[in-house]
């Protein structure tokens, strides 16, 4: 929210749906309640949108309850966040032909992404899509079927009011405000939405809908649930000093002790907005003469990630843990200049057994450094 | 240098040797001529080869960069791609995609002493540094190569540590842990030979390349010998998919193995590869 912030009643959201097709944003998203959670699906009218929906999240649990009011952003997050959409689960990176004469021939099997623009987007998604930039954009090999995919989005953020029980943002230093990451930035009020521009895209989207100033009251009245959102949020991760702390704990006994509880599932890997870890793979057609390379998610946690060909470099659970936690909240400060925690409190909400990745933090820094 | 792109290139099988019985060389050549002109790699880098229709592999680049011929792999016949490899024969294709990695410390290396520690496969990895070094001869003092093997019919290349031993100031010393009746050199682990091995403490560079507890072994034979720790250098492996840091799963610590490495000085990786599950 800034100074230049405008007010939508609630009664004419669905221009903002219908200014954003104008500008040739031909799918549109917004979080749609499905499944049991909240997804990001195509939308064409505001009232598509969670109208009245909370979110109840507790370690190992999620559930969605109907209320009372016209909100529809009074809830923290769903299963999903960016991710899906820039680094895509599964898919065809390039294919081999091979000539009946034995020549082999590459093509890339990228595709032009369509326009998306997405509405209602966290505070901690933008920050974890900022932090998957740096990985597939931003080192030595930028990756083009990211890049083009980003390129393709455009972020309507919206401020967090309604934090889970879950969410650390706070802390992580990533929400619950929308401030960075977005075209454009919203913040939900009873009678409607505050809008600001965040890149000159989200401007010229402004000017459209040609709306009046939001008033100093409405300001305050944003900033006053903004600072409820901050307050309320009781799970921190510790603050200073994390990741040379997890460093010199690498033989402490807690570690087993989480090792015991974790499934080595890998949920909190596939809902986690940064992790990027994926395994490549082929498929031939079955006539021979071509094949599909293709990359899908992984996880740290499954046995193949460290698969060495005569043996697995973390073959318990244990260890394996070890690798996620130390990776995500230390080695990340050194591969990307910060956490890999964005503070969205995933990994607790669909980790099956409910192991919270706040309360093993400070677990581990509670033990004595190793000898 | 040509930046390696996203796809892989055809390269041609133009020779292949089965050095052992599940260890064999194949010497390919990019087919485009535009790409083998432009196409240059450096010591202890490697290629992702792709088999069609099974999928890719790191494998380290054994030929002398400054050979214009063919590029030469030494690969061991261990999972589904290399199994596959393993049955191209030479006018077969594949793909290939390079090269990547940080290779060897040569310009640190240059002036100095040089050892060379490996142990099984891990020999092919610094032959091409090995190459590099002796074709500029004058360039290093001392060279110390060591080379130790499971088994005496693991051996591979034989001839040419044989040729290597005849050049000046260049100690050859080949250990098996299992010596067969012909098998002339030394019986034991790597580390025995390190007992006989020239290692000036001043100014030497030691490489080390193979299994981790060999490496790990020989390190503090070597820091006893007054070794540098600074100038001590290893070529490390693990699980790479991507080639490029994008995949993960070669993460050592914060380090990314394709890309970072797989060469490192010993103080920049020691913490990590003395733990367990990393």
């Amino acid at each position: 929210m800034d100074e230049h912030s405008v007010f939508l009643p609630r009664a004419e959201a669905t221009r903002l749906l219908q200014a954003l097709k104008g500008a040739g944003f031909d799918r549109i998203l917004g979080p749609v309640a499905r499944e049991g959670t909240l997804l990001f699906q195509p939308v064409k009218r505001w009232e598509e949108l969670p109208m009245g929906i909370r979110d109840v999240q507790q370690p190992g649990s999620y559930r969605l309850q109907q209320q009372e009011g016209s909100r529809c952003f009074a809830w923290a997050n769903g299963a999903q966040a960016l991710k899906p959409l820039t680094f895509t689960p599964r898919e065809i990176i390039w294919r081999a032909q091979r000539s009946v004469e034995g020549h082999l021939s590459f093509e890339s099997a990228q595709e032009s992404p369509e326009p998306t623009a997405v509405v209602g987007v966290r505070a901690c998604d933008l920050a974890a899509l900022d932090l998957q930039e740096r990985h597939f954009m931003h080192g030595r090999f930028p990756d083009p079927w990211f890049r083009k995919r980003r390129e393709a989005l455009f972020l309507v953020g919206v401020s967090c009011s309604h934090p889970a029980d879950t969410c650390f943002c706070a802390s992580t230093g990533d929400g619950p405000a929308i401030t960075r990451g977005h075209d454009l930035g919203m913040a939900e009020l009873d009678e409607g939405y505050l809008l600001w521009a965040g890149t000159q895209a989200g401007r010229t989207l402004l000017e459209r809908l040609d709306l009046d100033e939001a008033t100093a009251s409405q300001r305050r009245a944003v900033e006053k649930e903004t600072h409820q959102a901050t307050v309320t949020q009781s799970r921190t991760l510790p603050g200073r000093h994390l990741k040379q702390g997890l460093y010199e704990r690498l033989q402490a006994g807690h570690w087993a002790d989480v090792g015991e509880r974790c499934l080595s599932c890998g949920n909190c890997t596939a809902v986690c907005p940064t992790c990027f870890c994926h395994m490549e793979m082929d498929e031939p057609a079955l006539n021979g003469g071509t094949s599909e390379h293709l990359r899908q998610w992984s996880s740290c946690f499954n046995a193949e990630h460290s698969f060495m060909g005569h043996f697995v470099v973390r073959s318990d659970t244990r260890l394996r843990y070890r690798q996620w936690l130390t990776h995500k909240l230390g080695s990340w400060h050194e591969q990307y200049g910060r956490s890999g925690c964005v503070g969205c409190g995933r990994c607790i909400t669909w980790c099956p057994v409910g192991i919270d990745i706040t309360a093993e933090a400070h677990a581990l820094l509670q033990e004595a450094p190793d000898a | 240098m040509r930046e390696p792109t996203d796809l892989p290139w055809e390269a041609r099988i133009t020779s292949r040797v089965q050095e052992t019985r599940d260890i064999f060389s194949v010497k390919l050549e990019l087919v485009d001529p535009g790409i083998r002109e432009t196409y240059r790699s450096y010591p202890g880098q490697y290629n992702m080869l792709y088999l069609f229709g099974v999928g890719e592999v790191p494998i380290s680049i054994v030929s002398d960069p400054d050979d214009a011929g063919p590029l030469e792999h030494t690969i061991r016949a261990v999972g589904r791609v290399t199994h596959g490899l393993e049955r191209l024969r030479v006018g077969d294709t594949l793909g290939l995609r390079g090269p990547y990695g940080r290779g060897w410390p040569l310009q640190a290396a240059q002036g100095r002493n040089v050892v060379v520690i490996s142990g099984g496969l891990g020999c092919a990895p610094v032959v091409s540094m090995i190459r590099y070094m002796l074709r500029r001869r004058d360039d290093y003092g001392q060279i110390t190569i060591l080379q130790g093997v499971k088994h005496s019919n693991d051996l591979i290349w034989r001839r040419q540590y044989q040729e290597w031993e005849k050049i000046r100031d260049v100690q050859v010393l080949l250990a098996s842990d299992q010596g067969g009746p012909q098998w002339p050199f030394s019986v034991g682990n790597v580390t025995v030979l390190m007992e006989k091995a020239i290692i000036p403490p001043e100014d030497t560079v030691a490489v080390l390349c193979g299994p981790e507890p060999m490496m790990k072994a020989a390190i503090p034979r070597l820091l006893e010998r007054d070794v540098d720790p600074f100038h001590i250098w290893l070529s490390i492996e693990r699980n790479m998919q991507c080639g490029i840091g994008h995949c993960g799963h070669c993460q050592v610590g914060p380090h990314f193995i394709c890309q970072d490495g797989p060469v490192f000085r010993y103080p920049d990786i020691a913490d990590w590869i003395d733990r367990e599950g990393f």
